[in-house]
């Protein structure tokens, strides 16, 4: 009882993160990953991807803060957040990532700051239903032993 | 990070599919990879999804930290993954380093899916480039790029191991490439495995190699390399010899020695660049993709001596034809009947060796000449009615032995080559993927280029130095008409002289005839024109009937005996057509076919 309820949420959850186009195919392969061996790699991996990338916007944010100057480094360290952001599979925050990098090669200082803001925001609310997602995914996993993903 | 073993396990650890006697039913399990990363989150994800295919991962998150690795753990990994953009080190420089020192497949990966960092990474000699993320279904096949790799490898020695091209081993290795041909990526497991049994030999003998040639070990670090390329790139590719790169580099305590092995590694490693292609298209051989030496591994040379010529004419004939690009089965024979004997033969070198020695060296002919079906056809035939009379090659028209064919001859103009006259001392050398006839020394040469329409693929067109490359019989090709242009007439003939030469031939032989070459099977005829003015005279009198004959000795397999070559070449075509006599002594091989003559490396 307790335990299709916990299902129906977290397939729910899931669901909503790719419906709404947050995660994307990539995070299918993780869940593959996911076995007795590892039995939390997803939690893992998303763990480590939010304690890692958060030198990534604190780099950026540093160089913009000096105003319109280094575009290149700017495109550069942004591509190093996108390449991993996209290794998890999240996708609204590497379409918003691009969209940085678009602006730096435009030179476009005032696009730059529009993009980071965005990237920060959609990155911030990833983590938030990632988060809500695999606690209700752990409490379920616990419950029925191994599981990879949840049906939706 | 997690540097993971220590170094000491490296070596140690020597994976499932290399030991058990070289098979292992695990393989790929067990692969050796280094994931060089500064991402955790994309090492992490590497790391698991290698694993899931069983590969023994290392993982390392700075580029110089994992050159270290390797460089302390000699033959300690399989393949590298490595990504582009690190903060230490260009993810390139690694590749190209790696290539350098210890020559393992590179497989680059990033997020940037544009072309040209996906054509740097080609170029700077990656064997792969994936786009993040990556996927597990990449990793699952990553293993083919170590076959291929050791493929490679082989094909390498055996252009360094010319001397022994007949034995055994060689004919297996061979066939082994074609298994591992480049165009079939899955690869086979068994003959992986069999290949993995050559693997370790080969790595034994790399051992035994790297051991004889232990010295005070510099350490190529990438300044030192950079200050290498640059003295390199100064002096021209060419024209760098390591006492002048040591000079313009200008380091305390770096010698020749260890500057003349960086440069030799160094010229692998752009020729392997230069052949460095993914895809080898075109033929769908396995011979093919070093380069531009393409299948010069496959060649077997006939290496035979004029019997006539024997004490009375200056030179010895020698004829060897390199074979290329032919099917497997059949090069595995030629393999095994035809071989130097000359261990020092050297394909890759043969070039610079002939330039260096100052010899005159008259270098192979190609007349151009036209072929149609039809004519194909009356070749075939005539060759069947020669192989009647048992007259193995005919040489010309003015053939005693009647050979009916004769005139049938007329007008066919096969492919004719004109040999080379090489000084016996050049014959090693020489006898690189090509074959030759001894020829008045002087003699001046026709150089021509085969110029066949279709078949000629994007890696012969590549190697350097080819001077002719006929790819002339594929058995597609039979009954299409080959264009031979030839691109440069000596002053002594023009063509039409050529054709009317009226000394006689002295051919040592040459004469490259495939074993169980049957006359359904002929793919192609050959026709050789030898032209010796004056040779003719000296030949001895055992020659009275104008014929020669061929000594066959070095060819005991081989399904034909002698091979007739009239002296009186008083026709237009003065031609050979190579003809087996004797089909079926070797097993026949139904996709027997002669692919390409590389003449490369045949250079005044």
């Amino acid at each position: 009882m307790e335990r299709n309820q916990l299902r129906r949420q977290a397939a729910y959850m899931r669901k909503a993160l790719f419906d709404q186009g947050d995660l994307d195919d990539q995070f299918i392969q993780l869940e593959d990953l996911q076995d007795e061996a590892n039995p939390t790699f997803v939690e893992e991996v998303v763990n480590l991807f939010y304690s890692d990338s958060a030198r990534f916007i604190e780099n950026i944010e540093l160089i913009m803060h000096n105003g319109p100057s280094d575009f290149e480094k700017l495109d550069n360290i942004m591509h190093q957040f996108k390449g991993s952001s996209s290794s998890i599979g999240a996708k609204k925050v590497k379409k918003e990532c691009t969209q940085f990098q678009e602006c730096c090669k435009a030179g476009n200082f005032e696009g730059c700051k529009k993009a980071l803001k965005e990237v920060k925001q959609e990155h911030a609310a990833l983590r938030r239903k990632l988060e809500s997602y695999l606690q209700v995914f752990q409490i379920l996993y616990k419950k029925l032993g191994h599981i990879k993903r949840v049906r939706s | 990070m997690n540097l993971g073993a220590k170094p000491m396990s490296f070596s140690s650890s020597s994976s499932p599919w290399k030991s058990n006697n070289g098979v292992s039913d695990q393989f790929p399990a067990g692969l050796r990879v280094l994931v060089v990363d500064d991402d955790p989150t994309c090492l992490r994800i590497l790391e698991k999804m290698l694993r899931n295919c069983l590969y023994e991962v290392t993982k390392c998150n700075r580029a110089e930290i994992a050159l270290q690795f390797l460089r302390d753990n000699k033959n300690g990994f399989d393949i590298v993954i490595s990504d582009v953009h690190m903060p230490d080190m260009d993810g390139f420089k690694l590749l190209e380093h790696v290539g350098l020192e210890m020559d393992l497949p590179v497989i680059m990966m990033s997020a940037d899916d544009s072309k040209n960092v996906v054509m740097k990474g080609v170029t700077h000699g990656a064997c792969d480039y994936l786009i993040k993320p990556v996927r597990m279904e990449a990793l699952k096949n990553i293993w083919q790029h170590v076959v291929r790799k050791k493929k490679n490898e082989w094909r390498d020695k055996d252009l360094d191991l010319s001397g022994s091209a007949g034995d055994g081993a060689m004919q297996q290795k061979s066939s082994d490439d074609v298994e591992y041909s480049p165009s079939t990526n899955e690869g086979n497991w068994k003959s992986a495995k069999k290949r993995k049994e050559k693997e370790e030999e080969d790595e034994g003998e790399d051992r035994d190699e790297a051991s004889t040639l232990k010295k005070p070990r510099v350490v190529w670090s990438v300044e030192l390399h950079q200050q290498f390329v640059t003295a390199v790139n100064q002096l021209g590719i060419d024209k760098a010899v390591p006492k002048k790169i040591l000079e313009l580099m200008n380091v305390p305590g770096l010698t020749r020695e260890n500057v003349a092995s960086h440069l030799q590694k160094y010229r692998l490693y752009l020729r392997r660049l230069s052949g460095a292609s993914p895809h080898n298209n075109g033929l769908g051989n396995a011979f093919l993709g070093d380069a531009g030496f393409g299948s010069i591994s496959s060649l077997s040379g006939l290496d035979f001596q004029a019997l006539a010529a024997s004490g009375q004419l200056p030179q010895h004939g020698l004829v060897s034809l390199g074979r290329v690009a032919a099917k497997p089965a059949i090069s595995v024979d030629q393999r095994n009947i035809f071989s130097f004997e000359n261990p020092k033969l050297r394909f890759l070198e043969g070039q610079q060796q002939q330039i260096n020695n100052g010899k005159p060296v008259n270098l192979l002919h190609g007349i151009p000449t036209n072929m149609d079906s039809k004519q194909l056809a009356t070749l075939h035939q005539s060759a069947q009615a020669r192989q009647n009379k048992s007259t193995p090659v005919v040489m010309s028209q003015a053939i005693p032995s009647g050979v009916a064919a004769r005139s049938k001859m007329d007008g066919v103009h096969g492919p004719a080559y004109t040999s080379v006259d090489f000084p016996r001392t050049q014959r090693a050398e020489s006898a690189a993927n090509s074959f030759s006839l001894v020829s008045d020394s002087g003699i001046s040469c026709l150089t021509s280029k085969g110029m066949a329409q279709n078949e000629v693929n994007s890696e012969t067109k590549r190697s350097r130095n080819v001077y002719l490359n006929h790819d002339i019989f594929h058995e597609q090709n039979i009954g299409r008409n080959q264009e031979w242009g030839v691109q440069n007439v000596g002053p002594a003939f023009d063509s039409a002289q050529l054709l009317h030469l009226p000394g006689a031939l002295d051919v040592s032989s040459a004469v490259l005839i495939p074993p169980g070459f049957s006359s359904n099977q002929i793919n192609k005829a050959t026709a050789l024109v030898g032209s010796t003015p004056g040779i003719g005279q000296q030949i001895n009198s055992s020659l009275a009937n104008n014929s020669l004959v061929i000594k066959a000795d070095k060819l005991p397999e081989m399904g034909f005996q002698n091979v007739l070559f009239n002296e009186q070449l008083g026709q237009q075509d003065l031609m050979t057509l190579y003809k087996p006599q004797q089909a079926g002594i070797e097993p026949v091989e139904n996709e027997f076919g002669f692919d390409e003559y590389h003449l490369d490396n045949l250079i005044v």
